[in-house]
């Protein structure tokens, strides 16, 4: 592993558990302000309506992003979110652009650019679109922009799909008739699609597996 | 101390917060452009990864930004803002706090005045996330170490391994544009949406041969494209 490896650990390390301190610290601060510390029953109620899904989620996005993000990656997006919509994608689109291997130093060097630079234009554009919220509003609410917004994944996915469908189709065909198949038979999966990602992955190796057994691909 | 859920040390607390992230962001960035060099990669290459992002962003960022309003109504501006500033998403936030809403038998349909019931939804908004961030450190040598264990041991199959896994993130988000079409017309606008979206890419892909520049606009303009093509389609299939 080389040095520049080691060290993003390291930093990596000494930035999530600072994060985690200061995002720990907003609910604190606002308690001790306001005077004002809740119910621990009212908290442990909440807790129970969301933990045990996102808890588990939140085992299985480590394990399933961190290969693809790479450490500088993983560091960063875990702190900054939207990892699905916007992280993962972004770093893919531009490890293809540059023609960097995926998990290569290369690769985790782009990837960790495309994703401290997706924060930090997320973050601007928060900022920028929070202070001017009485005049977003209107326009972001119109009833005319409302599809643009709602149909934001496959419009995204459409062109990243179409670029890494074609240059690895083999391994294409068997996750996407699976994927394709389920949805049409429980549409109701569709609120849920973060937990099919590792489903997707795990059908995709397994069909990568039995092909490369075979050499096919 | 009176409270308001739009306080100015509500919104103290999340330029804090903004000002992390974006610390964060720029410490890993400037490290990972100068390591970029070192590689050998060029700096156009480089620069040219930072202007195609920062334009890929800005229509899921202002996305994000809808999660903001949506959330505001109840939870006022500076909390969804910190949340949203940081691990949290609106598929996530919502739920947290209308879990919190319910156990404590208040509905979400006007701003909270209770601080007690706005620290609540913090703590649970807080917590239910917290996994995401303790785990990758402490799995992270884990996972990386398997990685390269494969790799050294079959370099194809690590490649093909690495491919898998983004594959396996796009044909779950395809399969779900299948999931309305037995509703009608108007459950096909998703998949219609794709379509344009894939097509331009790919004559972005024939174009990119004569015109250079493009390639850093290419995923920018599919996704755009699919989105108004969206607003134009929808009204007159619904």
């Amino acid at each position: 592993m080389s040095d520049y490896m080691k060290k993003t650990d390291w930093y990596g390390k000494l930035w999530i558990w600072t994060g985690t301190v200061v995002i720990l610290c907003v609910p604190i601060a606002v308690c001790i302000y306001y005077n004002a510390w809740p119910e621990m029953t009212a908290v442990l109620k909440g807790l129970l309506g969301v933990a045990p899904i996102y808890w588990t989620l939140g085992l299985i996005e480590v394990v399933t992003y961190t290969p693809m993000l790479g450490t500088g990656g993983t560091y960063l997006a875990f702190v900054t979110g939207n990892l699905t919509n916007l992280k993962a994608p972004s770093a893919l689109n531009a490890m293809e652009s540059a023609e960097v291997k995926p998990g290569s130093e290369e690769g985790e060097v782009i990837s960790t650019i495309a994703i401290a630079t997706c924060s930090i234009v997320t973050t601007l554009v928060l900022v920028v679109g929070v202070f001017g919220l009485s005049m977003i509003t209107p326009i972001m609410n119109s009833p005319v922009l409302k599809p643009a917004f709602d149909n934001i994944l496959p419009a995204l996915f459409g062109g990243l799909g179409i670029v890494y469908i074609s240059k690895n189709w083999k391994l294409a065909i068997t996750p996407l008739l699976f994927m394709i198949t389920l949805f049409l038979l429980v549409p109701s999966l569709a609120s849920s699609v973060g937990v099919l990602v590792p489903v997707g992955v795990i059908i995709t190796l397994t069909a990568a597996r039995v092909m490369y057994k075979k050499g096919w691909v | 101390m009176n409270f308001n859920v739009n306080s100015t040390f509500l919104y103290g607390v999340a330029v804090v917060v903004i000002v992390f992230v974006l610390a964060q962001s720029t410490f890993f960035l400037i490290r990972a452009f100068k390591r970029g060099k070192e590689l050998g990669i060029s700096t156009e290459k480089l620069k040219k990864t930072i202007i195609s992002t920062a334009v890929f962003t800005l229509a899921p960022a202002l996305s994000i930004l809808i999660g903001i309003i949506t959330l505001s109504k109840f939870l006022g501006i500076p909390l969804p803002w910190i949340r949203m500033s940081v691990i949290g998403a609106i598929t996530y936030e919502l739920p947290a706090a209308t879990s919190t809403a319910n156990a404590l038998g208040i509905s979400l349909s006007e701003t909270i005045t209770d601080p007690k019931i706005y620290t609540a939804i913090a703590w649970v908004m807080t917590l239910g996330i917290l996994p995401s961030l303790i785990l990758p450190p402490i799995l992270m040598k884990k996972i990386q170490g398997g990685m390269l264990k494969m790799k050294n041991k079959d370099q194809k199959w690590g490649d093909l391994f690495m491919t898998s896994l983004f594959l396996g993130m796009i044909s779950a988000f395809l399969g779900m544009v299948f999931a309305d079409i037995r509703t009608g017309i108007a459950g096909w606008i998703p998949i219609f949406v794709l379509l344009v979206s894939a097509a331009l890419m790919a004559v972005c892909g024939l174009l990119i041969k004569k015109f250079k520049w493009l390639e850093t606009y290419a995923m920018s303009i599919s996704m755009v494209g699919g989105m108004i093509f969206a607003c134009i389609i929808t009204p007159l299939l619904t």
